[in-house]
């Protein structure tokens, strides 16, 4: 396994008490393969891929708890300093915001030599051409002058190309795209999404997508979690979920998706407003919106149910045998 | 029509716009020199009817924005006519104005962005109420700011509290309840749900539905988000690079698009389910730029089908049916 997450606990210290914004999350990721993260804010989806990178802000982020194996080895243990080896280089992350991720202040060819030099240790004319190679690799026109560019003089979508080249020119195992469409035009979201399919079939890379969006996921991924306030509440294939989706969450997270093919009227949206991470509810913390709420849900926690085929899985009382 | 089962429906025109123009002039250098203009709109028409949704789509730049906001003069048009049910609004002043603007009303994309932090809900509701309405009493103003809040879901203990104590879908309520507390016609919705997760998205838009249907409003409906638009417009205005390219009811949009822009805007949406086949035609290049656009048809720079005639002048308009059009050679 490329890399396993067990058991993930990340805290968070407000107002003097320990939050656990990541509640016991565990998955798999493979060589070649997609997983998504679904949720809606506030969920804890990309507090998991902070966590991973060990780039969460601390404080108010306390160490995280559980493991988190990269080829074997717990990367939650390892000094910081061997964390740096593998941040960047086996481990890339793209961000939802490209403008905000990328340096003002610097061309675009800088920041990008920066990286080079860094893990691959090239200079000068054999760095300047790695780059050139990364950028045509993700459809950036003329790399030889945009590499002089300000990110300001570039489009949205340039930017996030710019990004997705940075992050994958290190050639990583595991790309961590955290909304990596979500502020991009459909057409732009599109021409992202077959870039980063075509390059994970002709590198292996492993991508885990963090999205709301089901039709992202339905676009690319081959596995999905499924996050409500701050636990897994299903996961399975693909498949599994859009046809089977078994947790009531799930099913209001599809229910409440406008459809381009199904006839209008009313929506069937999930009541209320996800919780604060303040005030989780008790038990299931989705009691307070099910509508399939039973006395025993606010009680305890929901158990881990298997469901038939694959990996499916669902902590859901309605599912306890 | 499928939407509101038993709504009334005419073809009576509310909102006209004709021809509607919006530059903004680009000065350089310290004498201010007029270098050139941002063509943010560049000559569009539509309608909308009584109580209709239309909807405007386009990609970020595309000038929808400015189109509505020109539309009800929240930043005057360079050029073009608007008339307000069958009254030419451009014409329209200062006091005769303010008394029009009670009939339109906007709602943003950012709830929170545009609720001042500073106020409570009941000072955001009754400074309206005072400026538009002065002839009510203290006690008439705190029953219709508690009827609005109810009106969309809201309790109205809301009206003690401050905007921040609120989450994202009930700032947007606030909002909704701020635009229709005077009883407007025409409600401009600029990217209203697209901050919101799905989750709230869907109570937002059914409350807009419901809202729609009660008070005979009709919207025009801004938004990138193709299946949002889908579902909530009865007619869609698909916009390129200040120009609107095709307009149509919307089931005839998704079911036969004319325009190749269109077409390309339907095949870029994502897939519903991971086993659908969907072929993908999304052509090369971005949205040009809107100081320097393209002569002839504005999307001739991507368009695979152009010919020659293209690059001179854009096309004339081509009538499918009654409610359906498009500006495009084939």
């Amino acid at each position: 396994m490329l890399l396993s997450v067990r058991n993930l606990v990340t805290k968070l210290v407000l107002g003097g008490k320990h939050i656990a914004v990541v509640d016991d999350i565990s998955f798999d990721l493979k060589t070649g393969k997609t997983l998504a993260l679904v949720g809606e804010s506030g969920c804890g989806k990309s507090m998991t891929a902070l966590s991973i990178m060990r780039i969460l802000p601390q404080p108010p982020a306390l160490q995280s708890e559980g493991e988190i194996l990269y080829r074997g080895k717990n990367i939650l243990t390892i000094s910081e300093a061997k964390m740096r080896h593998i941040r960047g280089k086996s481990i890339a992350m793209i961000f939802q915001n490209p403008m905000t991720a990328l340096n003002p202040v610097y061309t675009v060819g800088y920041q990008l030599l920066e990286t080079v030099n860094l893990h691959l240790g090239l200079y000068g004319d054999e760095a300047l051409e790695r780059i050139r190679i990364a950028l045509c690799e993700v459809g950036i026109p003329s790399p030889e002058e945009r590499i002089n560019e300000y990110p300001h003089q570039l489009s949205g979508g340039m930017t996030q190309r710019i990004m997705i080249a940075m992050a994958l020119i290190c050639e990583p195992d595991i790309l961590i795209a955290d909304e990596p469409t979500t502020a991009l035009d459909v057409t732009i979201q599109a021409q992202i999404l077959d870039l980063m399919r075509s390059l994970q079939e002709r590198k292996g890379t492993a991508i885990l997508l963090i999205t709301h969006d089901m039709g992202v996921v339905a676009e690319i991924a081959d596995d999905v979690v499924v996050m409500y306030a701050a636990k897994s509440v299903e996961k399975g294939s693909v498949r599994n979920i859009f046809n089977d989706m078994a947790h009531p969450y799930t099913r209001g997270l599809f229910n409440s998706r406008p459809n381009i093919a199904a006839v209008r009227g009313e929506l069937a949206a999930i009541d209320g407003t996800v919780p604060p991470v303040t005030a989780f509810p008790t038990g299931c913390r989705f009691h307070t919106r099910c509508p399939n709420v039973m006395e025993k849900c606010a009680e305890a926690e929901a158990p881990k149910v298997s469901l038939g085929a694959g990996n499916h899985e669902v902590r859901c009382w309605l599912y306890e045998k | 029509m499928k939407s509101g089962a038993g709504c009334m429906k005419n073809n009576e025109p509310l909102l006209e716009v004709k021809s509607l123009k919006k530059f903004f002039p680009i000065m350089k250098g310290i004498f201010r020199h007029h270098t050139g203009d941002v063509k943010a709109v560049n000559g569009i028409d539509f309608t909308i009817r009584k109580n209709e949704v239309l909807g405007v789509v386009g990609e970020s730049g595309c000038g929808k924005s400015t189109a509505g906001r020109t539309a009800i003069r929240l930043t005057e048009p360079t050029e073009g006519q608007i008339l307000f049910d069958g009254k030419d609004f451009l014409k329209v002043k200062d006091r005769e104005l303010k008394a029009y603007r009670k009939h339109i009303q906007i709602v943003f994309q950012n709830p929170y962005a545009s609720l001042n932090p500073r106020k409570t809900i009941a000072g955001a509701l009754e400074e309206i109420l005072q400026y538009h309405k002065p002839e009510l009493t203290p006690r008439n103003r705190e029953d219709r700011m508690s009827q609005v809040l109810q009106q969309v879901g809201l309790s109205p203990d809301a009206l003690e509290l401050y905007p921040h104590e609120f989450s994202g879908g009930q700032q947007q309520r606030i909002c909704i309840a701020r635009a229709i507390i005077l009883k407007p016609r025409l409600i401009i919705l600029d990217e209203a749900v697209s901050a919101l997760d799905v989750s709230i998205q869907a109570q937002v838009l059914n409350l807009l539905h419901d809202l729609k249907r009660e008070l005979n409003l009709s919207y025009l409906f801004i938004s990138h988000d193709l299946s949002v638009i889908r579902h909530i417009c009865d007619r869609i205005v698909v916009m390129y690079l200040g120009k609107i390219v095709e307009t149509s009811s919307s089931e005839k949009l998704f079911s036969n698009p004319k325009h190749p822009y269109t077409q390309m805007l339907l095949s870029a949406i994502p897939k519903n389910h991971p086993d659908e086949k969907k072929t993908r035609n999304v052509y090369k290049g971005e949205i040009p730029s809107m100081i320097t656009p393209p002569s002839g048809c504005p999307f001739n720079t991507r368009c695979p089908y152009a010919q020659e005639t293209c690059y001179r002048k854009f096309p004339d308009k081509k009538i499918v049916d009654d409610d359906h059009e498009y500006f495009c050679i084939l």
